[in-house]
């Protein structure tokens, strides 16, 4: 069972049952809302920013324990962050989860994020974890349409 | 002294072809010896596609190896062999589910295109403006969708037969939905998503009694049930290639003689034509007239073997074998603490559809893999169905008649696991 339990690593069981930052924001000034049809998970995130930083972020949604545990440490990771961080991170996340080579040294630090390796054994979670990523960077472009991880 | 040897009568024996027992049927399919992460596989997807036996896989060699050439045009051997094949395959499919005549078998892509092709040649010239198309709460999205784009295109409204909490179709609510302005019915024999049989002889004489024609989405229905469609007095019914041992990409639309003549043709093109000059073209006879173009001839071959390979199982075999299952997965699954079952209709096919307390289907689908057990989970392509229980999805075991005791016990012991893991 050593395969799956580098899926299901203690940090993301644990964020999956407790989520965190697991709320709607009251002044949000943009949220977005993802879905993977494949699954029907659906994620909605709520950004307050401060210019160009993240002052808060929260999200919502149902989901399977890798999608909320990546959206509830994505929450996490992302407080304080700048647009700029929050994209290069989404870029070395996608990279972890898609089994790519992550650029440890020009690339920003993955923290708690490095939970996530395990997911590139499993192609098809890929979506699962990525979910809030794609929905996250909806909401910092603010685009209408709902994302999704088709 | 009388002897106490049974004596066997042929009627019986013809149709009890021999004893039941699974070991032997699980040999005729290659498929089932493998193993999964190192685990026997144990193959629980029957709902969305099934496994092939051996003889299948040998038609489909066969005409590669030896037969391959277009049907219905050459002079030679080689394509009359193809075509005895293929034409063959159809009277298969006639005398299996008892249709009066070898022309009233339509082969397509699959159920889907069954319903398509209803939808867009029948539905196209009798739904009007105003007019309505009745379907049911339990309907995949192949049984939805062409009807919506129909409906779209006419200015016709869809109405929707509901359900209950077993999910069984309401008959009297749905009843109730038949009116002037029903020009057609479809409906689901049993369903994907949740194993209901609907009481398809019932919603037939209903409609019949008002004129209107029923279709019946069959998919789920003919690689587990003994299908007349006499005996229902179907006017359409879809079947699905795959889903009952044979190859993807062939289905087969049963429409009524007169029923079938009276339509416009589906697509235009070679094989579906009498005569064609630029001024005007005669169409072919039913039911040719539906079969434009070169047809998957080698999946038609091997639907035709699968029929056999079905026949000499025997259906009601099938049928008794699976229900026997059925209730036993049902005990098994049903009794695990924080396993609750979704559709538990009176009247059931082999699918057990659940969720599980505070775990979602698709952890459950993940850890099973590892145990070698493959499931669906997801909507199951009836996303109404979903909405009606209040959940995104459910994790679904679909049985066949290769699946076994051990098998179920094995997907016990995984959820039992999942639970562990998930605390």
């Amino acid at each position: 069972m050593s395969d799956l339990s580098s899926l299901y690593q203690e940090v993301i069981l644990d964020h999956s049952k407790r989520p965190r930052n697991f709320h709607a924001i009251e002044n949000a000034d943009r949220h977005a809302n993802g879905f993977n049809p494949l699954c029907g998970d659906k994620v909605t995130i709520y950004l307050h920013m401060s210019g160009d930083r993240i002052e808060d972020i929260s999200f919502q949604g149902s989901g399977c324990a890798i999608s909320t545990a990546s959206a509830s440490i994505l929450t996490e990771t992302l407080k304080g962050k700048t647009r700029e961080e929050a994209q290069a991170l989404f870029e070395a996340f996608h990279k972890l989860v898609t089994g790519k080579p992550v650029d440890s040294a020009g690339g920003p630090p993955l923290g708690k994020l490095a939970v996530f390796a395990g997911v590139s054994e499993f192609p098809v979670r890929v979506k699962c974890a990525s979910l809030a990523w794609h929905t996250l960077r909806s909401a910092l472009e603010k685009s209408a349409a709902v994302a999704s991880t088709e | 002294m009388a002897t106490t040897r049974e004596i066997v009568n042929p009627a019986i024996a013809e149709a009890h072809p021999r004893l039941f027992d699974v070991r032997h049927i699980r040999e005729d399919f290659p498929i089932l010896k493998q193993k999964m992460h190192g685990k026997p596989l144990v193959y629980l997807d029957n709902a969305a596609t099934s496994q092939k036996p051996q003889v299948v896989i040998d038609a489909l060699l066969r005409y590669y190896l030896q037969d391959c050439s277009n049907i219905h045009r050459g002079v030679y051997l080689l394509s009359e062999r193809s075509t005895q094949a293929y034409e063959d395959a159809r009277a298969n499919v006639q005398k299996f589910i008892n249709a009066a005549e070898s022309r009233e078998i339509v082969f397509v892509r699959g159920s889907t295109e069954g319903m398509n092709l209803v939808a867009q040649t029948y539905g196209r010239q009798h739904v009007g403006a105003g007019d309505e198309v009745l379907i049911t709460a339990l309907e995949h999205h192949s049984n939805i969708v062409p009807w919506q784009i129909l409906c779209e295109e006419k200015g016709a409204r869809l109405r929707v037969g509901p359900i209950n909490d077993r999910g069984e179709l309401i008959l009297g609510e749905f009843e109730k939905l038949l009116s002037d302005r029903t020009k057609i019915v479809a409906v689901a024999h049993v369903s994907n998503a949740l194993g209901t049989i609907n009481p398809v002889k019932q919603i037939v004489a209903m409609a019949h009694a008002r004129k209107i024609p029923v279709l019946i989405d069959g998919a789920q229905a003919v690689p587990h049930l003994k299908v007349d469609v006499r005996a229902l007095d179907a006017d359409f019914y879809a079947i699905s290639g795959h889903k009952m041992f044979g190859p993807t990409g062939i289905g087969v639309l049963y429409g009524k003689a007169h029923l079938l003549e009276s339509m416009p043709p589906y697509q235009g093109g070679g094989d579906m034509i009498l005569n064609v000059t630029f001024e005007k073209t005669t169409y072919n006879h039913i039911p040719h007239k539906f079969e434009a173009g070169t047809p998957n001839i080698a999946a038609t071959i091997g639907l035709g073997a699968a029929i056999d390979y079905l026949t000499g199982v025997g259906m009601e075999n099938v049928a008794s074998y699976e229900h026997a299952l059925l209730a036993y997965a049902t005990e098994a699954i049903g009794q695990i603490p924080g396993v609750r079952l979704i559709g538990t209709a009176r009247e059931k096919a082999g699918v057990l559809s659940f969720v599980m307390d505070g775990i979602h289907p698709h952890d459950v689908g993940t850890v099973l893999d590892q145990e070698g057990i493959a499931v669906r989970t997801g909507h199951h392509c009836a996303q109404p169905v979903m909405e009606r229980f209040g959940i995104p999805a459910t994790v679904r075991a679909s049985l066949a008649f290769y699946n076994t005791k051990q098998e179920i016990n094995a997907l016990a012991a995984g959820l039992e696991h999942v639970k562990r893991m998930f605390a």
